[in-house]
């Protein structure tokens, strides 16, 4: 996938655990470090405080997008909007998803982050996407070729 | 895990991902990236567009602030400005840094 952040990651647990661990509200605030108002509803605004320590003034806010049990959970939201003095309601979100597939010994978990750009992915016709290894490689390959 | 943000990036950090997601802007910046600045008649030389359609591309970028253009006589100049493309990687880095953490903790949380 192009312009996006994608993580990988092979669990040794079972699809259901991790899909518990991801929808419910509370599991979901242990391992993200936020504390979290109500239960993840689609199509509703999920709030909360972040708990990691010297944050725990930091407003939490996502939009959940989609939950389809037990594959697929999305949200949109302002990565890495943390500086109170800053209203971030402005800026075009982006939208993470989780997906999930069972395997032999658990569940392989894709999580991207896309819309950096503010051009969802899935809107930009085929000539305008990077095909080697996308614009952020390109970022990299530029930076790189300045400092060389 | 959080540090604020990189303040050279917060004017328009949208700008600068927009401008940077297209490849003749790339093409452009790639070619530009050896610091020496180029009039738009040197950078038409070998690109397949009109040089109307070049200048728009330019102009993203400038306004991205990923070039600076100056205008020597008659002639106008782009030249390539590290600093926002820099900052660009280090707040991607930041997020992949951030889930890499959190993926961390969510493998703690689900496997005993």
């Amino acid at each position: 996938m192009t312009n996006a952040i994608e993580k990988e990651i092979d669990l040794k647990a079972p699809v259901e655990r991790v899909w518990r661990a991801i929808s419910d509200h509370v599991a979901f605030g242990e391992w993200f470090r936020v504390k979290i108002d109500g239960p993840f509803v689609v199509g509703q605004p999920a709030t909360g405080h972040i708990t990691y320590p010297g944050y725990e003034n930091i407003k939490w806010e996502v939009v959940i997008q989609q939950m389809d049990a037990p594959h697929l959970f999305a949200f949109t939201w302002h990565p890495y909007a943390i500086d109170p003095k800053v209203d971030y309601s402005g800026e075009t979100p982006t939208r993470v998803e989780f997906r999930l597939t069972p395997t032999a010994t658990g569940t392989h978990l894709v999580i991207t982050e896309t819309g950096f750009d503010a051009v969802p992915a899935h809107r930009r016709p085929d000539a305008l996407r990077m095909n080697d290894g996308g614009w952020a490689q390109q970022i990299l390959n530029i930076e790189t070729h300045v400092q060389s | 895990m959080f540090s604020h943000r990189l303040s050279t990036f917060d004017a328009n950090p949208t700008a600068v991902f927009a401008a940077l997601g297209d490849p003749t802007r790339l093409a452009l910046l790639a070619r530009l990236s050896d610091g020496q600045s180029r009039s738009i008649a040197s950078l038409s030389d070998d690109a397949e567009i009109s040089r109307q359609a070049l200048t728009k591309h330019l102009r993203v970028l400038e306004n991205a602030g990923l070039v600076r253009s100056e205008r020597i006589g008659r002639e106008t100049r782009f030249a390539y400005q590290a600093e926002p493309v820099k900052a660009a990687r280090a707040y991607l880095d930041q997020v992949s840094r951030q889930w890499d953490d959190a993926l961390a903790r969510l493998r703690a949380a689900v496997e005993d």
